[in-house]
């Protein structure tokens, strides 16, 4: 049965994309088919995260409004066979997203993928609200900010009132896990920045990963590469763990440091890029 | 000598990062037919239905795929031809 995974904020900048991109290649790695749809209209970014920019035809909007099918605006993934990139519309506007069109699509998905995973812009309105409503399962992504925290708090709301599964009535609820990002294990350690028990006491959901603060991740976005894709990248590591604990493995939670450490020769000799 | 000990032995990565958004804003700006993805549907249409006055195809049989770069944006057509399709008779 597939899944459609919502990846979720409140706040912007946290790292929804890079997280979105990192998961569904994940899964993609791990052999299940998947889908990574932008749900912010307007202002697509997806595709650069993905690095598939130069070869966006039809969009989100094209097919909700009949102007082409699901399979002319999929973007297949170049280095791995599982993954589908479905790229939102640049040109017009939020309102462009009906729930009628947004349902039809995704249950379409849920014919051909295993996983479908939707990249929610920030914020609350139109197309976050969208992004979520249909989800069996939500990655609330959090920085150990305060701002950020609260934000999550606000989403975690909405996720359990303003959802599909919770407007069934039946009981039924939306998995919302939270994954911790941009987190420095030596700040925290000095009480520079609040600790995973922290916000885990706080907005008190499941924890599904901790991806640290890397180097990495802007370099990936640079090469537009989902950063999960880096063997050298720390946070690479933090998101397989959090990608297997998606699907339902049993993974140890460990905090990794965000960059491999390299030797001194090779520092000094080995510019790799 | 020395130029090749400065000189990064791959593009860097932020240098990728500028080339990209250079390719990808020097088309969005332009404004022109190929930044505007709202032309392709109706050049989709447009092309089904001059091919279909010919032979018998799809509705989903064209696929239209754009790939922008530097200086050059290719557009490739693709029409699939079911094994039976018949030329139609001419009026």
């Amino acid at each position: 049965m597939s899944k459609v995974i919502v990846v979720t904020s409140g706040k912007g900048g946290v790292g929804k994309t890079t997280s979105s991109a990192a998961i569904s290649a994940g899964l993609a790695m791990r052999g299940h088919k998947t889908v990574v749809i932008d749900f912010d209209v307007g202002l697509r970014n997806l595709d650069m995260i993905m690095g598939c920019e130069r070869r966006v035809v039809f969009d989100f909007i094209n097919v909700i409004q009949g102007d082409a099918k699901l399979k002319q605006a999929l973007i297949k993934d170049r280095r791995l066979e599982n993954l589908y990139v479905l790229p939102t519309s640049q040109t017009r506007d939020k309102d462009a997203l009906t729930k009628e069109g947004v349902k039809k699509v995704l249950d379409e998905l849920r014919e051909d993928f295993d996983y479908i995973v939707c990249d929610s812009p920030a914020g609350i309105e139109r197309g976050a609200h969208l992004a979520m409503y249909y989800a069996d399962e939500a990655v609330v992504v959090t920085n150990p900010e305060v701002s950020s925290v609260r934000d999550s708090d606000r989403v975690l709301g909405l996720l359990n009132s303003k959802t599909f599964l919770a407007e069934k009535g039946d009981g039924s609820n939306v998995k919302a896990q939270l994954l911790l990002t941009r987190f420095d294990p030596a700040r925290s350690a000095k009480g520079e920045m609040m600790s995973v028990q922290d916000v885990l006491e706080i907005l008190a959901i499941p924890l599904l990963g901790i991806i640290p603060e890397s180097t990495t991740v802007l370099k990936a976005s640079n090469e537009g590469t989902p950063v999960i894709l880096d063997e050298t990248s720390g946070a690479a590591k933090a998101y397989m763990d959090a990608v297997g604990r998606l699907v339902g493995e049993q993974i140890e939670m460990k905090v990794t440091s965000g960059d491999q450490r390299r030797g001194f020769l090779q520092r000094l000799l080995g510019r790799t890029a | 000598m020395f130029s090749s000990l400065f000189r990064p032995r791959k593009p860097n990565s932020a240098q990728t990062a500028k080339d990209r958004l250079q390719i990808l804003l020097a088309h969005e700006r332009a404004g022109g037919s190929v930044a505007n993805p709202d032309f392709l549907p109706m050049l989709q249409r447009d092309i089904l239905e001059v091919v279909r006055k010919h032979l018998e195809i799809d509705g989903d049989a064209v696929d239209v795929k754009l790939e922008r770069s530097d200086d050059l944006s290719s557009l490739e057509i693709n029409i699939e031809l079911p094994g039976n399709s018949r030329q139609r008779p001419r009026a």
